[in-house]
């Protein structure tokens, strides 16, 4: 059955409060969720205070001067800090978003909570794992696949069939969407999930594709494709602004196209 | 007290793929709206039946029901609605149940449910219908 609450050793405990910067002036409340794979203990969630006179104004920033300043041992995914790479995809504030493009001055009450991705395991502290997730793009076969002989130049594509790819494309793999998703929390070992059904959709629609038909039937199955109930979180938490649900709705048109 | 399980040898894409798609959902899906619609454009009348019902006896209720009309209205709301229902509850089952002896027991339950309950109205409104 479905679990509503956490596992025993998933249960958040206490937690350290780190003594504030000395001489800050100004200074903001950051909760950390810790969870240290190597000391047996439960998580639990750390306190920090961080100097905003010292530090920029994005969630990461806060965080690193955390990790720079306080507590070295803070783990957390980060690389490109301006929301191409989605490496810093975390739950911020109740909402899976990524920390390099989240304003700490966006969080209105109190202190800034920062939790890792939800319903996925926990490598440490704030670094979800990810390979199912990776996987599921993996088995969509997120590329061109074409049986004509390929030609001399490019494949040609009309600037229409090209502009039907915008809101497709722009996907950063990040897994906010995936892992907003209720129906992705219960069944994530059969439902493939937003992200990765957006991307099947970028290549059931792209006019070079030659394996359209064989992609729907790879996705058609009521677990990989139709646990989506649109819930809509997935376009809520897109931080490029993109709308999977829609793009898993071209998908059930298509299909429901192909049989009436 | 078992023997702790080992953890699958499996890659994860392959774990992913696990038994492949079963080509199958679409026609539930477009059902599921189907029935959505019909249940829409259908309410209003079975309201109106509904309403003209209230404070009959059972001879008003034959007589009302003797109508053509209103017999296959209500025919028609019932297929529809049990329909949904079932299709529905599967859809909740599938998210909920993962143990598949369960999931499997409970889906047969639901069948049987929506077959009951659908052949029970649609033997009532006969048996009004034709006046027995």
């Amino acid at each position: 059955m479905v679990e509503f609450a956490l596992p025993k050793n998933s249960k958040i405990t206490g937690g350290k409060t780190w003594p504030k910067p000395a001489g800050a002036t100004e200074t903001r409340e950051f909760r950390v969720y810790r969870w240290n794979p190597d000391d047996g203990k439960n998580p639990s969630v750390d306190t920090y205070h961080i100097d905003t006179s010292e530090c920029g104004p994005m969630v990461l920033d806060g965080l690193i001067w955390i990790k720079n300043h306080i507590d070295p041992t803070l783990t957390f995914r980060r690389s490109c800090r301006e929301g191409v790479c989605g490496s810093c995809a975390m739950n911020i504030d109740g909402q899976n978003t990524l920390a390099c493009t989240k304003s700490m001055h966006d969080v209105k009450d109190g202190a800034v909570k920062v939790n890792p991705l939800p319903h996925q395991p926990v490598v440490k502290d704030l670094v979800p794992d990810l390979t199912n997730f990776y996987a599921q793009y993996a088995s969509i076969e997120p590329w061109l696949k074409t049986t004509t002989p390929t030609p001399q130049k490019e494949w040609k594509q009309s600037h229409e069939d090209r502009e039907k790819l915008d809101g497709l494309y722009e996907c950063i793999l990040c897994a906010c969407c995936s892992t907003s998703c209720p129906s992705y929390w219960w069944n994530s070992d059969r439902f493939l999930g937003p992200a990765a059904l957006l991307q099947a959709t970028r290549w059931v629609t792209d006019s070079r594709d030659e394996a359209t038909g064989e992609r729907l039937d790879n996705l058609e199955d009521p677990f990989r494709l139709y646990r989506c109930h649109t819930i809509m979180n997935c376009a809520k938490a897109c931080p490029k602004g993109l709308n999977p649900s829609e793009a898993i709705a071209e998908l059930k048109l298509k299909l429901v196209e192909r049989q009436i | 007290m078992n023997a702790p399980k080992s953890p699958s040898m499996r890659t994860p894409l392959a774990r992913v793929r696990a038994l492949g798609s079963s080509h199958s959902g679409t026609s539930d899906f477009w059902r599921q709206r189907l029935t959505a619609v019909a249940m829409t454009l259908l309410i209003v009348p079975v309201i109106v039946v509904v309403l003209m019902l209230l404070g009959s006896n059972q001879a008003g209720a034959k007589q009302i029901f003797s109508s053509v009309p209103i017999a296959i209205i209500m025919l028609l709301f019932i297929l529809a609605s049990a329909w949904h229902m079932k299709i529905g509850m599967q859809v909740v089952i599938e998210d909920y149940v993962h143990n598949e002896k369960i999931k499997l027991a409970s889906v047969m339950a639901n069948n049987f449910f929506c077959i009951a309950v659908a052949l029970a109205s649609i033997y009532a409104i006969l048996k009004m219908s034709s006046g027995v």
